[in-house]
Protein backbone atom coordinates (compact mmCIF):
# COMPACT_ATOMS: atom_id res chain seq x y z
CA UNK A 1 0.00 0.00 0.00
CA UNK A 2 0.88 3.44 -0.11
CA UNK A 3 3.51 5.42 2.00
CA UNK A 4 2.37 8.19 3.72
CA UNK A 5 5.00 11.81 3.57
CA UNK A 6 5.92 12.45 7.20
CA UNK A 7 4.34 15.00 8.02
CA UNK A 8 6.85 17.31 9.19
CA UNK A 9 8.67 17.39 5.77
CA UNK A 10 7.10 20.34 4.46
CA UNK A 11 7.62 20.94 0.65
CA UNK A 12 9.42 24.52 1.69
CA UNK A 13 11.85 21.76 3.39
CA UNK A 14 12.72 19.68 0.15
CA UNK A 15 13.12 22.48 -2.63
CA UNK A 16 16.76 21.52 -4.00
CA UNK A 17 19.03 23.95 -2.28
CA UNK A 18 20.32 25.23 -6.17
CA UNK A 19 16.74 26.34 -6.65
CA UNK A 20 16.17 27.69 -3.44
CA UNK A 21 19.43 30.21 -3.55
CA UNK A 22 18.36 31.05 -6.96
CA UNK A 23 15.04 32.51 -5.75
CA UNK A 24 15.06 36.08 -8.15
CA UNK A 25 15.24 33.59 -11.07
CA UNK A 26 12.53 31.32 -9.57
CA UNK A 27 10.12 33.55 -9.26
CA UNK A 28 10.79 35.54 -12.98
CA UNK A 29 10.28 32.22 -14.29
CA UNK A 30 6.36 31.86 -12.60
CA UNK A 31 5.03 34.85 -15.04
CA UNK A 32 6.14 32.93 -17.90
CA UNK A 33 4.78 29.84 -16.80
CA UNK A 34 1.36 31.83 -16.48
CA UNK A 35 1.56 32.43 -20.61
CA UNK A 36 1.76 29.10 -21.46
CA UNK A 37 -1.31 28.19 -23.67
CA UNK A 38 -1.85 24.94 -21.54
CA UNK A 39 -2.84 25.08 -17.80
CA UNK A 40 0.07 26.12 -15.39
CA UNK A 41 -0.60 23.36 -12.85
CA UNK A 42 2.88 21.61 -11.40
CA UNK A 43 4.47 25.19 -11.53
CA UNK A 44 6.27 25.11 -8.07
CA UNK A 45 4.89 27.98 -5.35
CA UNK A 46 8.09 29.09 -3.92
CA UNK A 47 8.05 30.26 -0.19
CA UNK A 48 4.83 29.15 1.34
CA UNK A 49 4.41 30.75 4.66
CA UNK A 50 3.83 27.83 7.77
CA UNK A 51 0.60 28.45 9.30
CA UNK A 52 -0.38 27.40 13.09
CA UNK A 53 -3.87 26.13 11.25
CA UNK A 54 -1.94 23.02 9.48
CA UNK A 55 -2.29 19.51 11.25
CA UNK A 56 0.92 17.67 12.26
CA UNK A 57 -0.96 14.46 10.92
CA UNK A 58 0.34 12.44 8.11
CA UNK A 59 -0.22 13.85 4.71
CA UNK A 60 -1.31 11.92 2.09
CA UNK A 61 0.66 11.12 -0.97
CA UNK A 62 0.39 13.41 -3.69
CA UNK A 63 -0.25 10.67 -6.29
CA UNK A 64 -3.59 9.57 -3.93
CA UNK A 65 -4.87 13.08 -3.95
CA UNK A 66 -4.37 13.44 -7.66
CA UNK A 67 -5.84 9.99 -8.94
CA UNK A 68 -9.28 9.59 -6.51
CA UNK A 69 -10.96 12.87 -7.46
CA UNK A 70 -14.89 13.61 -7.47
CA UNK A 71 -15.15 16.69 -10.12
CA UNK A 72 -18.75 15.08 -11.64
CA UNK A 73 -17.35 17.77 -14.81
CA UNK A 74 -15.23 15.48 -15.78
CA UNK A 75 -16.64 12.37 -15.18
CA UNK A 76 -18.34 10.56 -12.29
CA UNK A 77 -15.40 7.91 -11.55
CA UNK A 78 -12.70 8.44 -8.63
CA UNK A 79 -9.88 7.77 -11.18
CA UNK A 80 -12.34 9.94 -14.16
CA UNK A 81 -10.96 13.30 -13.26
CA UNK A 82 -7.20 12.26 -13.42
CA UNK A 83 -7.73 11.28 -17.22
CA UNK A 84 -10.38 13.56 -19.07
CA UNK A 85 -8.90 17.23 -17.02
CA UNK A 86 -5.59 17.06 -17.92
CA UNK A 87 -6.18 19.68 -21.38
CA UNK A 88 -8.54 21.66 -19.05
CA UNK A 89 -7.90 25.32 -19.97
CA UNK A 90 -7.30 27.37 -16.80
CA UNK A 91 -5.14 30.30 -18.79
CA UNK A 92 -6.45 33.00 -19.36
CA UNK A 93 -8.38 32.65 -16.18
CA UNK A 94 -11.13 35.28 -14.51
CA UNK A 95 -12.72 35.21 -11.16
CA UNK A 96 -15.46 37.82 -10.97
CA UNK A 97 -16.04 39.23 -7.43
CA UNK A 98 -19.74 41.15 -7.35
CA UNK A 99 -23.24 41.27 -5.49
CA UNK A 100 -23.13 43.39 -2.35
CA UNK A 101 -19.61 44.47 -2.20
CA UNK A 102 -18.42 48.39 -2.66
CA UNK A 103 -16.10 47.32 -5.11
CA UNK A 104 -16.66 44.23 -7.29
CA UNK A 105 -13.54 43.09 -9.51
CA UNK A 106 -12.33 40.61 -12.02
CA UNK A 107 -9.46 38.73 -10.89
CA UNK A 108 -6.62 37.28 -13.10
CA UNK A 109 -4.84 34.40 -11.20
CA UNK A 110 -1.86 36.89 -11.01
CA UNK A 111 -3.67 39.20 -9.29
CA UNK A 112 -5.23 36.17 -6.96
CA UNK A 113 -1.23 35.00 -6.39
CA UNK A 114 -0.32 38.14 -5.38
CA UNK A 115 -3.41 39.45 -3.53
CA UNK A 116 -2.19 38.22 0.10
CA UNK A 117 0.76 36.08 0.67
CA UNK A 118 0.57 32.13 0.02
CA UNK A 119 0.39 29.95 3.07
CA UNK A 120 1.12 26.12 3.22
CA UNK A 121 -1.84 25.10 5.13
CA UNK A 122 -2.12 21.32 5.98
CA UNK A 123 -5.76 20.43 6.44
CA UNK A 124 -7.75 17.13 7.11
CA UNK A 125 -10.90 16.92 4.29
CA UNK A 126 -13.46 14.32 4.72
CA UNK A 127 -15.90 13.35 1.98
CA UNK A 128 -19.33 12.77 2.84
CA UNK A 129 -19.15 9.29 0.82
CA UNK A 130 -16.74 8.15 4.11
CA UNK A 131 -13.14 8.69 3.30
CA UNK A 132 -11.05 11.78 4.22
CA UNK A 133 -7.35 13.00 3.06
CA UNK A 134 -4.94 14.94 4.53
CA UNK A 135 -3.69 17.58 1.95
CA UNK A 136 -1.19 20.64 2.28
CA UNK A 137 -3.42 22.84 0.33
CA UNK A 138 -1.58 26.58 -0.70
CA UNK A 139 -3.54 29.58 -0.38
CA UNK A 140 -4.89 32.08 1.75
CA UNK A 141 -8.21 32.88 4.43
CA UNK A 142 -10.94 33.75 1.65
CA UNK A 143 -11.94 36.77 4.03
CA UNK A 144 -8.74 38.52 2.09
CA UNK A 145 -10.39 38.42 -0.90
CA UNK A 146 -13.87 39.48 0.84
CA UNK A 147 -12.62 42.19 2.52
CA UNK A 148 -10.80 43.91 -0.43
CA UNK A 149 -14.19 43.92 -2.07
CA UNK A 150 -15.83 45.35 0.94
CA UNK A 151 -18.87 43.90 1.45
CA UNK A 152 -22.10 45.83 2.12
CA UNK A 153 -24.74 45.26 5.14
CA UNK A 154 -26.96 43.23 2.52
CA UNK A 155 -24.09 40.58 2.08
CA UNK A 156 -25.48 37.45 4.26
CA UNK A 157 -24.11 34.86 2.26
CA UNK A 158 -21.75 34.07 -0.01
CA UNK A 159 -22.73 31.94 -3.67
CA UNK A 160 -19.77 29.93 -5.67
CA UNK A 161 -19.90 29.24 -9.02
CA UNK A 162 -17.45 26.69 -10.79
CA UNK A 163 -16.43 26.89 -14.72
CA UNK A 164 -18.87 24.58 -16.67
CA UNK A 165 -18.13 24.11 -20.48
CA UNK A 166 -19.90 21.35 -22.12
CA UNK A 167 -17.19 21.20 -24.53
CA UNK A 168 -14.41 20.52 -22.35
CA UNK A 169 -16.23 18.39 -19.84
CA UNK A 170 -18.39 16.71 -21.97
CA UNK A 171 -18.56 13.88 -19.68
CA UNK A 172 -20.67 16.18 -17.23
CA UNK A 173 -23.72 15.34 -18.38
CA UNK A 174 -23.69 11.42 -17.53
CA UNK A 175 -23.36 12.73 -13.86
CA UNK A 176 -27.05 13.24 -13.33
CA UNK A 177 -26.14 16.76 -11.66
CA UNK A 178 -27.23 20.31 -12.98
CA UNK A 179 -23.78 22.56 -14.22
CA UNK A 180 -22.60 25.08 -13.54
CA UNK A 181 -21.24 23.77 -10.14
CA UNK A 182 -22.62 25.95 -7.07
CA UNK A 183 -22.17 26.52 -4.10
CA UNK A 184 -22.81 28.82 -1.02
CA UNK A 185 -21.71 29.78 2.48
CA UNK A 186 -22.54 32.01 5.13
CA UNK A 187 -20.94 35.06 5.59
CA UNK A 188 -19.50 34.25 9.05
CA UNK A 189 -18.46 31.08 7.37
CA UNK A 190 -16.70 32.27 4.46
CA UNK A 191 -15.29 35.04 6.41
CA UNK A 192 -13.78 32.75 9.18
CA UNK A 193 -10.03 32.22 8.77
CA UNK A 194 -9.94 28.57 8.11
CA UNK A 195 -12.00 29.22 5.26
CA UNK A 196 -9.57 28.96 2.54
CA UNK A 197 -8.77 30.56 -1.34
CA UNK A 198 -6.86 27.93 -2.71
CA UNK A 199 -4.30 28.02 -5.66
CA UNK A 200 -2.64 25.20 -5.03
CA UNK A 201 -1.47 21.74 -2.84
CA UNK A 202 2.15 20.15 -2.56
CA UNK A 203 3.76 23.20 -3.00
CA UNK A 204 3.01 23.25 -6.41
CA UNK A 205 -0.38 25.19 -8.50
CA UNK A 206 -3.24 23.10 -8.58
CA UNK A 207 -4.02 20.08 -11.04
CA UNK A 208 -6.75 20.42 -13.05
CA UNK A 209 -8.45 17.51 -11.49
CA UNK A 210 -8.14 18.58 -7.76
CA UNK A 211 -10.05 22.23 -9.01
CA UNK A 212 -7.21 24.51 -10.93
CA UNK A 213 -6.74 27.03 -11.28
CA UNK A 214 -8.71 28.27 -8.02
CA UNK A 215 -10.95 26.52 -5.41
CA UNK A 216 -12.24 26.78 -2.02
CA UNK A 217 -11.52 25.11 0.90
CA UNK A 218 -13.42 24.15 4.08
CA UNK A 219 -11.86 22.05 6.00
CA UNK A 220 -15.05 21.39 8.71
CA UNK A 221 -17.70 20.55 5.94
CA UNK A 222 -17.50 17.65 3.74
CA UNK A 223 -15.37 18.02 0.66
CA UNK A 224 -18.73 18.86 -1.76
CA UNK A 225 -18.70 22.26 -0.17
CA UNK A 226 -15.36 23.19 -1.43
CA UNK A 227 -16.09 24.27 -5.09
CA UNK A 228 -14.02 23.56 -7.40
CA UNK A 229 -12.42 26.03 -10.31
CA UNK A 230 -14.04 29.33 -9.14
CA UNK A 231 -15.16 31.75 -11.61
CA UNK A 232 -17.55 33.76 -9.74
CA UNK A 233 -18.05 35.01 -6.02
CA UNK A 234 -21.45 37.08 -5.41
CA UNK A 235 -22.00 37.88 -2.03
CA UNK A 236 -25.85 38.13 -1.69
CA UNK A 237 -28.92 38.60 0.58
CA UNK A 238 -30.63 34.92 0.57
CA UNK A 239 -29.22 31.35 1.12
CA UNK A 240 -27.88 30.45 -2.08
CA UNK A 241 -28.73 27.35 -3.91
CA UNK A 242 -26.35 24.34 -4.01
CA UNK A 243 -25.52 21.95 -6.73
CA UNK A 244 -26.17 18.90 -4.36
CA UNK A 245 -28.61 20.19 -2.10
CA UNK A 246 -30.99 20.32 -5.39
CA UNK A 247 -30.35 17.27 -6.23
CA UNK A 248 -31.03 15.22 -3.28
CA UNK A 249 -32.17 17.43 -0.58
CA UNK A 250 -32.75 14.89 2.07
CA UNK A 251 -29.39 14.20 1.84
CA UNK A 252 -26.87 17.26 1.19
CA UNK A 253 -28.00 19.70 3.51
CA UNK A 254 -26.94 23.98 2.96
CA UNK A 255 -24.65 23.55 6.06
CA UNK A 256 -22.97 20.03 5.87
CA UNK A 257 -20.84 20.28 8.65
CA UNK A 258 -18.83 16.78 9.02
CA UNK A 259 -20.95 15.23 11.72
CA UNK A 260 -20.13 11.71 13.33
CA UNK A 261 -23.63 12.31 14.92
CA UNK A 262 -26.50 12.95 12.21
CA UNK A 263 -25.98 9.79 9.35
CA UNK A 264 -26.58 10.65 6.04
CA UNK A 265 -29.55 8.28 4.51
CA UNK A 266 -26.86 6.55 2.80
CA UNK A 267 -23.84 7.06 5.38
CA UNK A 268 -23.62 6.29 8.76
CA UNK A 269 -20.98 9.15 8.81
CA UNK A 270 -19.63 8.04 12.46
CA UNK A 271 -16.20 6.67 10.55
CA UNK A 272 -13.96 7.17 7.81
CA UNK A 273 -11.57 5.50 6.19
CA UNK A 274 -8.58 7.55 5.54
CA UNK A 275 -6.46 7.07 1.88
CA UNK A 276 -3.87 4.34 3.00
CA UNK A 277 -5.21 3.43 6.13
CA UNK A 278 -6.88 -0.24 6.21
CA UNK A 279 -8.93 0.31 9.53
CA UNK A 280 -12.04 2.88 9.47
CA UNK A 281 -11.46 5.83 12.36
CA UNK A 282 -13.81 7.80 14.02
CA UNK A 283 -15.33 10.95 12.44
CA UNK A 284 -14.68 14.00 14.68
CA UNK A 285 -17.38 16.71 15.00
CA UNK A 286 -16.79 19.47 12.66
CA UNK A 287 -13.78 17.18 11.26
CA UNK A 288 -11.58 18.09 14.01
CA UNK A 289 -12.05 21.39 14.15
CA UNK A 290 -14.91 22.26 16.88
CA UNK A 291 -12.65 24.41 18.70
CA UNK A 292 -11.89 26.86 16.12
CA UNK A 293 -15.61 27.05 14.35
CA UNK A 294 -18.56 25.27 16.77
CA UNK A 295 -19.39 28.87 18.13
CA UNK A 296 -20.63 29.55 14.88
CA UNK A 297 -23.74 26.70 15.13
CA UNK A 298 -24.37 28.19 18.94
CA UNK A 299 -27.68 27.62 19.53
CA UNK A 300 -28.95 26.04 15.91
CA UNK A 301 -30.16 22.63 16.25
CA UNK A 302 -27.53 20.69 13.93
CA UNK A 303 -29.59 17.88 13.13
CA UNK A 304 -32.31 20.00 11.23
CA UNK A 305 -29.53 22.38 9.90
CA UNK A 306 -27.58 19.05 8.61
CA UNK B 1 -20.24 -26.86 -29.49
CA UNK B 2 -22.74 -26.18 -26.26
CA UNK B 3 -22.63 -29.56 -25.68
CA UNK B 4 -18.86 -30.43 -25.48
CA UNK B 5 -17.46 -30.84 -21.64
CA UNK B 6 -14.71 -28.62 -23.37
CA UNK B 7 -17.16 -25.46 -23.97
CA UNK B 8 -18.36 -26.07 -19.71
CA UNK B 9 -14.59 -26.29 -19.08
CA UNK B 10 -13.69 -23.04 -20.91
CA UNK B 11 -16.87 -20.89 -20.07
CA UNK B 12 -15.80 -21.60 -16.17
CA UNK B 13 -12.45 -20.33 -16.90
CA UNK B 14 -13.68 -17.24 -18.68
CA UNK B 15 -16.13 -16.79 -15.53
CA UNK B 16 -13.34 -16.77 -12.61
CA UNK B 17 -11.21 -14.38 -15.55
CA UNK B 18 -12.71 -11.36 -13.21
CA UNK B 19 -11.33 -13.08 -9.91
CA UNK B 20 -8.19 -13.44 -11.97
CA UNK B 21 -7.78 -9.85 -12.92
CA UNK B 22 -8.93 -8.72 -9.32
CA UNK B 23 -5.94 -10.80 -8.22
CA UNK B 24 -3.32 -9.66 -10.48
CA UNK B 25 -4.40 -5.91 -9.65
CA UNK B 26 -3.82 -6.92 -5.85
CA UNK B 27 -0.88 -8.55 -6.17
CA UNK B 28 0.85 -5.54 -8.31
CA UNK B 29 -0.43 -2.99 -6.00
CA UNK B 30 -2.87 -1.06 -8.50
CA UNK B 31 -5.99 -1.25 -6.81
CA UNK B 32 -6.59 2.68 -6.19
CA UNK B 33 -6.21 5.13 -3.77
CA UNK B 34 -9.23 3.23 -1.58
CA UNK B 35 -8.48 -0.43 -2.56
CA UNK B 36 -11.29 -1.98 -0.23
CA UNK B 37 -13.86 0.95 -1.87
CA UNK B 38 -12.56 -0.44 -5.45
CA UNK B 39 -12.46 -4.49 -4.38
CA UNK B 40 -16.32 -3.95 -3.00
CA UNK B 41 -17.32 -2.52 -6.46
CA UNK B 42 -15.87 -4.99 -8.76
CA UNK B 43 -16.90 -7.44 -6.89
CA UNK B 44 -20.44 -6.12 -6.55
CA UNK B 45 -19.94 -5.28 -10.50
CA UNK B 46 -19.66 -8.68 -11.13
CA UNK B 47 -22.12 -10.07 -8.85
CA UNK B 48 -24.68 -8.07 -10.63
CA UNK B 49 -23.43 -8.88 -14.23
CA UNK B 50 -23.57 -13.17 -13.38
CA UNK B 51 -27.49 -12.53 -11.80
CA UNK B 52 -28.08 -10.71 -14.79
CA UNK B 53 -26.58 -13.14 -16.83
CA UNK B 54 -28.51 -16.57 -14.83
CA UNK B 55 -31.81 -14.61 -15.40
CA UNK B 56 -31.32 -14.59 -19.13
CA UNK B 57 -30.72 -18.04 -19.61
CA UNK B 58 -33.90 -19.66 -20.03
CA UNK B 59 -35.29 -16.58 -22.41
CA UNK B 60 -32.37 -16.95 -24.64
CA UNK B 61 -32.74 -20.85 -24.90
CA UNK B 62 -36.36 -20.50 -26.21
CA UNK B 63 -35.64 -17.72 -28.33
CA UNK B 64 -32.72 -18.57 -29.93
CA UNK B 65 -33.60 -22.22 -29.74
CA UNK B 66 -30.46 -23.64 -28.10
CA UNK B 67 -31.20 -25.93 -25.39
CA UNK B 68 -28.50 -26.59 -24.31
CA UNK B 69 -27.57 -23.26 -22.62
CA UNK B 70 -29.42 -24.66 -19.72
CA UNK B 71 -25.89 -26.50 -19.08
CA UNK B 72 -24.34 -22.71 -17.80
CA UNK B 73 -27.07 -21.75 -15.98
CA UNK B 74 -26.17 -23.68 -12.80
CA UNK B 75 -23.20 -22.21 -13.36
CA UNK B 76 -23.34 -18.68 -13.88
CA UNK B 77 -25.60 -18.59 -10.69
CA UNK B 78 -22.94 -19.97 -8.95
CA UNK B 79 -20.39 -17.50 -10.37
CA UNK B 80 -23.16 -15.03 -9.29
CA UNK B 81 -22.99 -15.97 -5.70
CA UNK B 82 -19.49 -16.50 -5.29
CA UNK B 83 -18.90 -12.77 -6.79
CA UNK B 84 -21.71 -11.47 -4.49
CA UNK B 85 -19.99 -13.55 -1.70
CA UNK B 86 -17.04 -11.75 -2.03
CA UNK B 87 -18.95 -8.35 -2.55
CA UNK B 88 -20.73 -9.26 0.99
CA UNK B 89 -17.50 -10.52 2.75
CA UNK B 90 -15.26 -7.01 1.62
CA UNK B 91 -18.10 -5.16 2.66
CA UNK B 92 -18.27 -7.00 6.52
CA UNK B 93 -15.04 -7.85 7.03
CA UNK B 94 -12.84 -5.14 5.23
CA UNK B 95 -15.11 -2.25 5.04
CA UNK B 96 -16.75 -2.43 8.58
CA UNK B 97 -14.29 -4.73 10.00
CA UNK B 98 -16.70 -6.92 11.62
CA UNK B 99 -18.44 -3.86 13.78
CA UNK B 100 -20.99 -5.47 14.61
CA UNK B 101 -22.93 -2.12 15.93
CA UNK B 102 -22.47 -0.42 12.77
CA UNK B 103 -23.21 -3.48 10.92
CA UNK B 104 -26.87 -3.59 12.61
CA UNK B 105 -27.59 -0.13 12.09
CA UNK B 106 -26.60 -0.58 8.41
CA UNK B 107 -28.76 -3.14 8.67
CA UNK B 108 -31.95 -1.74 9.74
CA UNK B 109 -31.01 2.12 8.55
CA UNK B 110 -29.27 2.06 4.81
CA UNK B 111 -32.28 1.02 2.66
CA UNK B 112 -29.42 0.10 0.11
CA UNK B 113 -27.87 -2.25 2.64
CA UNK B 114 -31.39 -3.45 3.16
CA UNK B 115 -32.20 -4.18 0.01
CA UNK B 116 -28.51 -5.99 -0.99
CA UNK B 117 -29.02 -7.87 1.73
CA UNK B 118 -32.07 -9.33 0.71
CA UNK B 119 -30.35 -9.96 -2.68
CA UNK B 120 -27.72 -11.98 -0.94
CA UNK B 121 -29.94 -14.00 1.40
CA UNK B 122 -32.35 -14.76 -1.84
CA UNK B 123 -29.31 -16.59 -3.04
CA UNK B 124 -28.13 -18.93 0.06
CA UNK B 125 -30.84 -21.41 -0.67
CA UNK B 126 -30.66 -21.52 -4.51
CA UNK B 127 -26.44 -22.28 -3.95
CA UNK B 128 -27.44 -24.51 -1.18
CA UNK B 129 -29.70 -26.48 -3.20
CA UNK B 130 -28.48 -26.20 -6.88
CA UNK B 131 -27.06 -29.78 -7.00
CA UNK B 132 -28.80 -32.77 -8.78
CA UNK B 133 -28.90 -34.18 -4.98
CA UNK B 134 -31.08 -31.54 -3.63
CA UNK B 135 -33.08 -31.03 -7.13
CA UNK B 136 -34.30 -35.28 -6.53
CA UNK B 137 -34.84 -34.65 -2.88
CA UNK B 138 -37.04 -31.59 -3.05
CA UNK B 139 -38.76 -32.64 -6.59
CA UNK B 140 -38.80 -30.85 -9.93
CA UNK B 141 -41.57 -28.89 -9.16
CA UNK B 142 -40.76 -27.75 -5.88
CA UNK B 143 -37.49 -26.92 -6.35
CA UNK B 144 -38.09 -24.93 -9.58
CA UNK B 145 -41.03 -23.36 -7.18
CA UNK B 146 -37.96 -22.47 -5.08
CA UNK B 147 -35.81 -21.35 -7.70
CA UNK B 148 -37.85 -18.47 -8.67
CA UNK B 149 -36.12 -16.76 -5.72
CA UNK B 150 -33.82 -15.34 -8.09
CA UNK B 151 -36.30 -13.26 -9.46
CA UNK B 152 -36.12 -11.50 -5.98
CA UNK B 153 -32.51 -11.42 -6.49
CA UNK B 154 -32.64 -9.69 -9.68
CA UNK B 155 -35.21 -6.91 -8.51
CA UNK B 156 -33.02 -6.76 -5.51
CA UNK B 157 -29.44 -6.21 -6.81
CA UNK B 158 -30.80 -3.61 -9.14
CA UNK B 159 -32.68 -1.92 -6.49
CA UNK B 160 -29.74 -1.85 -3.73
CA UNK B 161 -27.59 -0.27 -6.62
CA UNK B 162 -30.40 2.10 -7.89
CA UNK B 163 -30.37 3.06 -4.13
CA UNK B 164 -26.44 3.22 -3.81
CA UNK B 165 -25.54 5.40 -6.50
CA UNK B 166 -25.64 9.18 -5.94
CA UNK B 167 -26.77 10.78 -9.20
CA UNK B 168 -25.47 8.75 -11.61
CA UNK B 169 -28.14 6.19 -12.40
CA UNK B 170 -26.91 5.14 -15.81
CA UNK B 171 -25.86 1.88 -14.68
CA UNK B 172 -28.67 0.73 -12.28
CA UNK B 173 -31.13 1.86 -15.12
CA UNK B 174 -29.31 -0.29 -17.58
CA UNK B 175 -29.62 -3.07 -15.34
CA UNK B 176 -32.77 -2.75 -14.05
CA UNK B 177 -34.31 -2.61 -17.93
CA UNK B 178 -32.38 -5.80 -18.30
CA UNK B 179 -34.19 -7.70 -15.35
CA UNK B 180 -37.14 -5.86 -16.38
CA UNK B 181 -37.08 -7.43 -19.64
CA UNK B 182 -36.14 -10.68 -18.72
CA UNK B 183 -38.91 -10.96 -16.06
CA UNK B 184 -41.73 -9.35 -18.14
CA UNK B 185 -40.45 -12.37 -20.86
CA UNK B 186 -41.03 -14.73 -18.13
CA UNK B 187 -44.71 -13.34 -17.41
CA UNK B 188 -45.51 -12.81 -20.92
CA UNK B 189 -44.41 -16.48 -21.46
CA UNK B 190 -46.53 -17.50 -18.26
CA UNK B 191 -49.68 -15.87 -19.50
CA UNK B 192 -49.28 -17.58 -23.18
CA UNK B 193 -48.90 -21.00 -21.78
CA UNK B 194 -52.24 -20.30 -19.36
CA UNK B 195 -54.11 -19.48 -21.77
CA UNK B 196 -53.14 -21.42 -24.47
CA UNK B 197 -54.60 -25.01 -23.15
CA UNK B 198 -58.11 -22.87 -22.79
CA UNK B 199 -58.03 -22.07 -26.94
CA UNK B 200 -57.57 -25.44 -28.10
Amino acid sequence: MLINKSPDIRYSEVTPKALYFNRRKFLTAIPAAFLGARAFAGTKLPNLAKSSFSTSEAQNSFNDVTHYNNFYEFGVPKDAPARYAQNFKTNPWTLSVEGAVAKPHKYSIDDLMHLAPLEERIYRHRCVEGWSIVVPWAGYSLSALLKQAEPTPKAKFVAFESYYDPGQMPLARQSGLDFPYIEGLRMDEAMHPLTMLTLGMYGETLPPQDGAPVRLTVPWKYGFKSAKSLVKIKLVEKQPPCTWNIANPQEYGFYSNVNPAVPNPRYSQATERRLGEFRRRPTLPFNGYADQVASLYNGMDLRKYY
Amino acid sequence: MLRSRWTKGAVFLLCLLPFARLAWRFHTGDLTPNPIEFVTHFTGDWAIRFVVATLAISPLRKLLHLPDLIRFRRMFGLFAFFYATLHFATWFGLDKFFDTHEILADFTKRRFIIAGLVAYLSMVPLALTSTKGWIRRLGGRRWQLLHRLIYVTGIAVVVHYYWLVKSDIRLPVFYGSLVAVLLAYRTAAALWTRRAPAVS
